[in-house]
């Protein structure tokens, strides 16, 4: 009886909460203008979404482009950033290992908006126009902190000795470091990549904030434009809908394999 | 060994240029006038700014109700979600988290389009459901993820030691699941109070909170006002970070 109750509880919510998203998928079926009137089925709104034919906002696609290439490019550079300072760190002692541990964490304490308004002033105030590249640096200045933090753990539990054995037995340092120490920091450092790239395709307040006036435009500041000109432009519908299916398998498949793997490690 | 410290070399330069200067140059900004001069003219100004004032206030207001409906929907849920008797799937956990995985203001445009097609008046009743919908996954994660770390020996410790339900419920899973309410309370009550675009969105720009605030003035290049502006919501966020006592990892990974 407790089972059900709280199972209702937790369906009543979902439900609740996926309300939104299960219209708009619904009405990515029809023609309409506005959410709630359907004017009979059809895939018009996908086949204007892919090839672009849509009135006067054809530049979503150009949008999701720079979204895609922004989180790339952000995400690789901190992966590679952030874990060769994760090896620095580990190896720090004192006051500076305390300094550079406190500025990682400003960035994931710091609210978007002042973490945007602050990268803007600085851009102002160095005198650099604002653009892609500001942008990109924006974005590994908030990336970043999540692969050190992904890292250096994997630090942590290793054995130091590992590392010593290549080196006695021969290995150069970059011999050991390519198939010692990057083998055993894989995991963390592809966490951290999956975060950071996470992180960047959601963001929005620091990407308004160091675009500049040159029209640049991800997919948050595209819709922000969007829906201040009143109303969503109904090819976000398909959009929408295919984005939360394709993360729901994502995360069904990923979750599913872990507890498979914890379950055949238990036996 | 000591060699390889200097690794950290590259990243610690672009901490102090991305993240210590960009912070230096808000109160620098702050305190002076538009001519370069030190002044407290911008705080004064936005002090006797009863407009200003207000949002603030109302943003504080909001941000707290949010959190506080957040964690009243949110604690039954993940107390369910990581009590094996109550909840067997994995599913379902999935799907709580899911959202959080998802562009915030595509979120935040689905809710408005549901008040739209539902003729509900957009106003503060919509903007608090609106937040709430949009960072409840985010009170329920790290809440569910130090329930289900839980050691389970000391509820039936408690139990075994003559404490009804109710009492092991209140005066040793709620004492201990506290970490995770407090994180919790960061990942929910910082974005709100901070939030910008997603007011925007929730009312038909009818409620500007603060965060619009130093967009606009940051956007019309009244740059020191702006940061001055910033520079308050800092000393909040300050404020609410020293709840969470001595530097304890927030939640690791989120899959």
């Amino acid at each position: 009886m407790k089972r059900f109750f709280a199972q209702c509880y937790i369906w009543l919510l979902l439900i609740v909460l996926y309300a939104p998203i299960f219209f708009i998928a619904v009405f990515s079926f029809t023609e309409s203008k506005v959410l709630g009137n359907w004017t009979g089925f059809s895939t018009k709104l996908y086949s204007n979404l892919f090839t672009g034919n849509m009135q006067g906002t054809g530049s979503l696609m150009h949008a999701i482009e720079n979204t895609l290439i922004i989180a790339l490019i952000a995400a690789t550079v901190s992966t590679i950033l952030g874990t060769v300072a994760a090896i620095g760190i580990h190896n720090m002692r004192g006051r500076g290992k305390q300094a550079i541990n406190f500025l990682n964490n400003i960035p994931m304490l710091n609210p978007d908006i002042i973490t945007g308004v602050s990268l803007f002033l600085l851009f102002v105030f160095l005198h650099i126009s604002q653009g892609y590249v500001t942008v990109v640096l924006a974005h590994i200045t908030f990336c970043t902190p999540y692969v050190v933090l992904s890292v250096l753990p994997k630090l942590t539990q290793m054995n130091p000795n590992i590392y010593e054995a290549a080196l006695d037995l021969g290995a150069t340092p970059f011999q050991a470091l390519r198939k010692v120490l990057i083998p055993m920091l894989k995991p963390g450092m592809i966490s951290g990549f999956i975060l950071a790239f996470t992180m960047s395709l959601d963001d929005f307040a620091v990407t308004f904030f160091t675009r500049g006036t040159i029209g640049l435009d991800t997919l948050s500041t595209y819709i922000y434009t969007d829906a201040r000109k009143g109303g969503l432009t109904p090819e976000l519908r398909p959009m929408i809908t295919l984005m939360f299916v394709g993360i729901l398998i994502l995360l069904i498949i990923i979750n599913l394999r872990k507890i498979r793997n914890s379950k055949t490690a238990v036996e | 060994m000591s060699k390889r410290s200097t690794w950290a070399l590259p990243y610690a330069i672009f901490l102090v240029l991305f993240v210590a200067l960009p912070l230096i140059l808000i109160m620098v900004y702050a305190f002076q006038d538009g001519a370069g001069g030190w002044t407290l003219g911008n705080f004064t100004k936005f002090f006797r700014d009863t407009d200003a004032i207000n949002t603030f206030a109302l943003s504080l207001e909001v941000a707290i109700e949010n959190t506080a409906i957040c964690i009243l929907l949110g604690y039954p849920a993940a107390w369910i979600l990581s009590n094996k008797k109550l909840n067997k799937s994995a599913v379902t956990i999935v799907l709580f988290i899911m959202p959080m995985w998802i562009n915030a203001l595509m979120r935040t445009l689905a809710t408005a389009e549901l008040f739209h097609m539902l003729g509900i008046q957009l106003g503060k009743g919509t903007l608090i459901i609106g937040m709430v919908y949009d960072y409840l996954p985010f009170m329920i994660y790290p809440i569910y993820n130090i329930l289900d770390r839980m050691d389970k020996s000391y509820a039936e410790a408690a139990a075994d030691l003559g404490a009804t339900p109710w009492q092991v419920f209140w005066k040793v899973q709620v004492p201990l699941s506290m970490p995770g309410v407090v994180s919790g309370i960061m990942m929910v009550f910082m974005p709100t109070v901070s939030t910008f675009a997603i007011s925007e969105f929730l009312t038909n720009n009818k409620i500007k909170l603060f965060g619009t605030i130093i967009q606009e003035n940051i956007n019309s290049s009244m740059w020191n006002y702006g940061a001055a502006l910033s520079l308050v919501m800092l000393v909040i966020i300050g404020i609410t970070s020293l709840l969470q006592d001595n530097k304890k990892e927030v939640s690791g990974g989120i899959v």
